[in-house]
This record gives structure tokens, C-alpha cells and sequence, in this order.
């Protein structure tokens, strides 16, 4: 696990990160999620697919406790980080959510300038003791999200102003910024057009040697790219998990081949 | 005829039109509306246009010109030997029309025949005829009045048969042109949307033409008072004493200084509170809180101020001057600048509240979910982030806020008084511009002394310092605002 080969596919030397047993959510009467038990691990990209309202993104919302700020959520079973369960009552999800970060399906960038949008998290963690500090988690964060070179003229200049890859490579770049651990990924590239999607994919694969990440996305093609793990969701149940390319070469359920297939979905 | 039956008239002729126009669009295309250029409908409202627009404007403009010219008429007709001393020709056309809208009433209530009314002559009993229907006299009737009233009620009749028959004329006129023209490759949409156009232009102007025209009489006027007033000492003078008897100090500065204490008070109460409750209501309270608290809040802007300022008089006032002004040994007015800032404040707080609420609950939840994703804290979230893409909205709430402050008057008259005075005592009776423009203008008043005139160079001072306050704000709202799309 020390040395991983960008192009290894065979992650199971790797540590289990996110463990979860059980897991159900509702959503007032509505079960959105049915007992979904997986382990996700680190350094490893990890994808979820499946058809529109399958449950994935709510299930990803889950690993960093988003699902606490909408109040008919109810979430039931076990999610545990590095062995700790997550929604212990000791555990503050403000301090999780600074260890488990999430880029959003929309490009959200506060409206502020570039450089305040990716201090905003160390600021506020306290993760810099002076200004020469943080101009470099700020400049380390944008090197990371590669857009550096794009706006390193302009760090003064609104974050909204730039166009909408830029925007989402930003709001990676703002989550990267706190030093997480897990990087939660709804949909990044949903809103983006191919050129800027090639650019945050390759984005994806090089972060996959610092954090986990997990990744929800309806593009089939985009998990085979990016992921060395994807789990098949399918009206609330995890219908399947394994290493991505047994998934889309050799599925084991009939609704996974379906969904692959296009047949559903 | 009267105006309200050339009216209906106007619109049952536009009804027709529409009808007709629609049908005679159809049939043009042969039954089928799709060959038609634009829908069937919008052949019928062109013609109901046609015939409304024109004789509309024709007849505001009869309205608006035939009362000038017999006046002119009736007035040439008065001798000047005829006006009695003392008096002066606008007061006997007063009496004119007056005379002749008594006979109008006289007539249409059955009281008198018309040639009852023609045979009256000077020495009759006009006046007291005329009480009958309510109406009073200040003299006598005259010959050359009565004469004159006379004339006055026969030119009125003709240009009403005139009126009605060129106004219905007008109407009729463009009905029937433009039901002629209807056919199936009129551009009708076209021209009906051109002409919907022109309305939202003209309502448009209106409002634009009414602000200058607000500005140029105040402007006039004020001119009119700097010729008799050094323009110095109304803006440096630190004496504010008008004495109607001439020699008046008029300096604004007393007048500024409590209008601009008094509001800074009050936004320094409204402001905190407005905006604290504006966040909890939007960011932190259920749906039922919110349902029932926001509606409360707003019951405060429906209040008259008069009952604030009645507040202000009787329970502020004295428990500020009791329980403070006197301890603190500071005064013992019951009415002061805290008073009424304070019950200003109150009055102040739903619009800022009610409009931040608003603005803040439209900053786009996925700002929050952002910010709330890097492990910010609620709190945290809601001052860096929700709060700085809202402010423009809010330092807009603030502004209306700001400029009610300053242009309110009943609270001030109540709790504040009306001594002008330049303290800083919080505790003592001030009053502000608002509240003198009122006394220079109330009772009997000579409109040509500076005593009466200075009250409009108060007001466009008024009016520039808001105005300069709305441009202050556009720029501090364009310079510091944080777009999010």
C-alpha cells in the first residue's frame, strides 16, 4: 500500500477506510436506502452508479453526515471511519465534514475571490498560523486540483467568474484544502462539458494517491475510467460491489447486466 | 351626455369591435385561422383598440382644454369696472363657477326649471336658492356675475354636445377603419403588440415625469425663497427661529442635526434587531415558527405611525425621562431624540427583517451545503458566507429603512417635540425637517414670505440627501457585492 501504481487495478492490499454495516436511510415514509453494507477503501477510487433516484447520492451523503442538515432524513446502521463510528454522538460532524471532503454536482464556488474560496477551510480550521502559510495550502490546493497555472494571475478575481470546469477543479481544489482524508465526489462532472470532464477525471486518478475517494455518476464510462471499485445501486439497494472491471465484464446480477447493457436505467 | 356614459359607450364600441374584428379576420381567411398572419384574437383587439385609444385621448384632452378656454371666454367678458374693491378677478370667477355649478345642481335636482333659472335676475334671492342645495355664496350676486355665469353654463353645454359628438366620432372613426383593413395577411400581432408597447412606455414615464415635476416645483420655489433669504445662512446657520413677523433666522443646521440623530438611533435599534431575527427566521427556525412569526413581525409595518408617536407620547417618553433621563441627571423632557428614535426604531424593524428574510432565504442552498461540505459550523457558514452573498439585498433593506427614518414626521412630532435645538443629549426635545416643513406650511400662511417659502428649499434638501444616500448605497452595494448566479 505504500507504493501504488496509478494504472494497479488490484487494490486489495489496501486498508479498509469507510466501513459501513447496515445502513438504512428514510426520508420522512419514503426508504430511500435498504441495508447497505460495503467497505470502501483507501487510496482507491470508488464509484457508485445506477439509474437517476437509485439512492446513490443520498447514500454518499451519508459518509459525511450532509444528510443531518435536511430534516425528515433518518438514518439508521453503522458508518465507520479508520474504525470510528461516524454518527457516535461524540463525534461532531463539523469536525468529520473537515476530514471527509465533498465536491458538489453543481459547481458551487462561494462568491468570493479564488484565493478566499480556497482559504475558506483552513481559515476556518485554523490549519494556517500566518499569512505566508496559507497562501501555500492555497497554492499547494490549486497545484492539486491542477488549475493553478489558470489562476495564479488572478487569485484576487471572483471565483464565479471563471467558466465551469474551472468553477468545479475550484471547489475540488477549496475541498482539498482542509487536508481531508475521503474525498466525496456527487456527480462532478455532471454539469461539465467533455474537455473539462477529461480534466477533472485525470484530476480524480491523481488524487487517488493521497485520499479515497468516492464518486457518484451516471456516466458508466466515466466509473470504468476513473474507478478502481464500483458498486451498483438499484432502487435504494446495493445491488452489487466489486473491482470495476469484473462489474462491467462479468456482472453477477441480472439487473447490473441490464443497467450496463442499457436495458434499464 | 357625462363622461361616464361616453365611456361606456367607448367600451361597449370596443366589445363590438373585438367581435367583429375576430369574425371578420376568420372569414377573410376563408374559415380556417391558420392561414391567418396572427391569431383571430389579435385582429379583435386591434380593432377594439382602434376604437378606444384615439377617442380616449381625445377626450382627456377636451377635458383638459375646454375648461381654460371658457374661462378665457367668460373672463373677457368681465369689465374691469365691474370687480368690486377689494376683490380681484380670479375671486369673481370663483363665484362664476361657483353660480353656475349651483345652477347645475339646482336644475338636475327638479328645485328649478331652466326658465326659471333664465328669469332670474340680480335682486332675486339667489343666495338663499342656492343654500338650498348646499352651497354658499361669500357676496351678493351681481348683474355682471349673474350674466357671466350665464354665459359660462351655456359655453359649458356646447362643448359638452361638442365633446360627445367628436369623442364618439373619434371612437367610431377608428372602429371602422380598422375593421376595414382587417384581412388575412394584416400583420395584427404586430401592430397590437406595438401598441401594448407604448402603454408600458407611457406608464414608465409617468412615474419618471411626475419625479422631475416633483423636483422642478420644489426647485421654483426654493429659488424663489433664496431671493429672499442668503442661501449661506440657511445652510450654516446654527439658529433655527421663524418669526412670522419678518427677521427670521432660518438656519437648516438644528433641523439636520435632529433628523440625522433621530435616524441614526433609530437604524442602530432596527438594524441589529431586524437583521438578527431576519437570520434566525431564515436560517434557523421551522416551518411553522416561520409561518407564524413572519406575519407578526409584518403586523408592525401596518401600524399608522400616529399610534407609534401616540406610544412615543405616552409610555416611552415619560418611562425614558423617569427612569433614565431624570436619574442620570440629564434632563427632564419627556419628550427627546431617544424617545422617538427608539419608537422609530421599532417601527423600522419589519422592513429590515421582513426584506433580509427574504434575500438571505434566496442565497441557493448549495452555498450552505458548500460551506457547511469543508466542516464549517452553521454559525460559521451563515457569517462568511450566507450573509456576504445577501448584503447588497440587505444594505438595500437598511437604505429603505434609512430613507423612512429620515422622512418620518408623526413619531417625531410626538416624542421628540418640535424645538429646534443643537445638542448631544440623547434626553432632550429636538425636532427635524420633516416636522418644521409641516409647521411652515400649516395655518395661515402668506405664500410669498420666506417664512412659508423655506419649507421647500427643507424639502429638496430632503430630497438631495436621501437621493444622495440611494447613490452612496449603489455604489457600496456594486463595489463589495459578491454575485452568485
Amino acid at each position: 500500500m505504500k507504493d501504488v501504481r496509478a494504472d494497479e487495478r488490484d487494490t486489495t492490499m489496501n486498508d479498509v477506510k469507510i466501513e459501513t454495516k447496515g445502513v438504512q436511510v428514510y426520508y420522512g415514509e419514503n426508504h430511500a436506502i435498504k441495508d447497505v453494507s460495503l467497505a470502501i477503501k483507501d487510496k482507491t477510487v470508488t464509484a457508485f452508479i445506477g439509474p437517476s433516484g437509485c439512492g446513490k447520492s443520498t447514500f454518499l451523503r451519508c459518509l459525511n453526515r450532509m444528510n443531518d442538515t435536511i430534516d425528515i432524513a433518518r438514518i439508521e446502521g453503522e458508518i465507520s471511519i479508520d474504525g470510528e463510528d461516524i454518527y457516535d454522538p461524540r463525534v461532531d460532524p463539523v469536525q468529520l465534514r473537515a476530514k471527509v471532503g465533498m465536491v458538489f454536482q453543481k459547481p458551487n464556488p462561494f462568491p468570493k475571490s479564488i484565493f478566499d474560496n480556497v482559504a475558506y477551510g483552513p481559515k476556518i480550521h485554523g490549519l494556517a498560523s500566518n499569512k505566508a502559510e496559507l497562501d501555500e495550502i492555497v497554492e499547494t490546493s490549486l497545484r492539486r486540483a491542477a488549475i493553478w497555472d489558470e489562476v495564479k494571475d488572478r487569485l484576487q478575481a471572483p471565483g464565479t467568474g471563471l467558466s465551469g470546469g474551472q468553477q468545479q477543479r475550484l471547489c475540488i481544489a477549496r475541498a482539498v484544502a482542509t487536508s481531508p482524508e475521503v474525498l466525496l465526489m456527487d456527480e462532478p462532472c455532471s454539469a461539465l462539458d467533455p474537455i473539462a470532464t477529461a480534466q477533472v477525471e485525470e484530476l480524480i486518478s491523481e488524487l487517488r494517491t493521497r485520499y479515497s475517494v468516492v464518486i457518484v455518476t451516471h456516466s458508466m464510462q466515466q466509473a470504468a475510467r476513473v474507478s478502481q471499485k464500483t458498486a451498483f445501486f438499484h432502487l435504494g439497494d446495493m445491488v452489487e460491489y466489486g473491482e470495476t472491471d469484473d462489474i462491467f465484464t462479468n456482472p453477477q446480477d441480472p439487473r447490473t447486466e441490464k443497467y450496463i447493457t442499457g436495458r434499464i436505467g | 351626455m357625462s363622461v361616464f356614459w361616453i365611456l361606456v359607450i367607448l367600451v361597449g364600441l370596443a366589445i363590438v369591435g373585438f367581435a367583429l374584428g375576430r369574425r371578420r379576420a376568420i372569414g377573410s381567411a376563408g374559415g380556417d385561422p391558420k392561414t391567418l398572419h396572427s391569431r383571430p384574437n389579435y385582429y379583435g383587439v386591434g380593432v377594439a383598440l382602434a376604437a378606444l385609444i384615439p377617442s380616449l385621448a381625445l377626450l382627456a384632452i377636451w377635458l383638459f382644454v375646454q375648461p381654460l378656454y371658457i374661462d378665457a371666454q367668460v373672463a373677457t367678458q368681465i369689465a374691469d369696472a365691474a370687480i368690486p374693491e377689494g376683490s380681484t378677478r380670479g375671486l369673481m370667477m370663483g363665484d362664476i363657477e361657483r353660480l353656475a355649478a349651483g345652477f347645475d345642481q339646482l336644475e338636475s335636482r327638479g328645485l328649478m326649471t331652466p326658465e326659471e333659472i333664465a328669469a332670474l335676475g340680480p335682486d332675486d334671492d339667489i343666495r338663499g336658492r342656492l343654500g338650498e342645495v348646499g352651497l354658499a355664496l361669500g357676496s351678493n350676486v351681481s348683474a355682471e356675475t349673474l350674466d357671466a355665469a350665464r354665459t359660462f353654463r351655456s359655453l359649458s353645454a356646447t362643448g359638452g354636445i361638442l365633446m360627445t359628438v367628436a369623442v364618439l366620432l373619434a371612437g367610431a372613426a377608428g372602429f371602422a377603419i380598422n375593421l376595414a383593413r382587417v384581412h388575412h395577411s394584416k400583420r395584427a400581432r404586430n401592430q397590437v403588440e406595438s401598441v401594448i408597447l407604448a402603454l408600458l412606455l407611457a406608464a414608465a414615464c409617468i412615474a419618471i415625469l411626475t419625479t422631475a415635476g416633483i423636483v422642478l416645483s420644489m426647485l421654483f420655489e426654493s429659488i424663489n425663497f433664496f431671493r429672499q433669504y442668503p442661501i449661506t445662512e440657511f445652510f450654516f446657520g446654527l439658529q433655527w427661529a421663524p418669526n412670522f413677523r419678518g427677521n427670521s433666522d432660518l438656519g437648516i443646521i438644528p433641523l439636520l442635526w435632529g433628523t440625522l440623530y433621530i435616524s441614526l438611533i433609530a437604524l442602530l435599534v432596527a438594524v441589529p434587531i431586524g437583521l438578527f431575527s431576519a437570520i434566525y427566521l431564515s436560517e434557523y427556525a421551522g416551518r411553522r415558527m416561520r409561518a407564524i412569526a413572519k406575519p407578526l413581525i409584518e403586523v408592525l409595518a401596518g401600524i399608522p405611525t400616529i399610534v407609534y408617536g401616540l406610544f412615543a407620547l405616552l409610555v416611552v417618553g415619560p418611562m425614558l425621562r423617569d427612569y433614565f433621563a431624570q436619574p442620570l441627571g440629564l434632563g427632564n423632557s419627556g419628550s427627546s431624540v431617544m424617545t422617538a428614535g427608539l419608537v422609530m426604531g421599532i417601527m423600522l424593524i419589519p422592513f429590515v427583517s421582513s426584506l433580509s428574510d427574504d434575500i438571505i432565504s434566496a442565497v441557493p442552498q448549495s452555498m450552505r451545503d458548500g460551506s457547511l461540505g469543508l466542516g464549517a459550523t452553521k454559525a460559521e457558514t451563515i457569517r462568511q458566507v450566507v450573509v456576504p452573498a445577501a448584503l447588497p439585498g440587505i444594505v438595500g433593506a437598511i437604505l429603505l429603512a434609512a430613507s423612512r427614518a429620515i422622512g418620518e414626521t408623526m413619531i417625531v412630532v410626538l416624542g421628540a417635540g418640535a424645538a429646534a435645538r443643537l445638542s448631544l443629549n440623547p434626553f432632550e426635545a429636538m425636532t427635524t425637517v420633516t416636522v418644521k416643513i409641516v409647521s411652515q406650511l400649516t395655518g395661515d400662511t402668506n405664500f410669498a414670505s420666506p417664512e412659508t417659502l423655506v419649507a421647500f428649499a427643507l424639502g429638496l434638501t430632503l430630497f438631495v440627501i436621501t437621493l444622495g444616500l440611494n447613490v452612496f448605497a449603489l455604489f457600496i452595494v456594486r463595489r463589495y457585492r459578491e454575485q452568485y448566479d
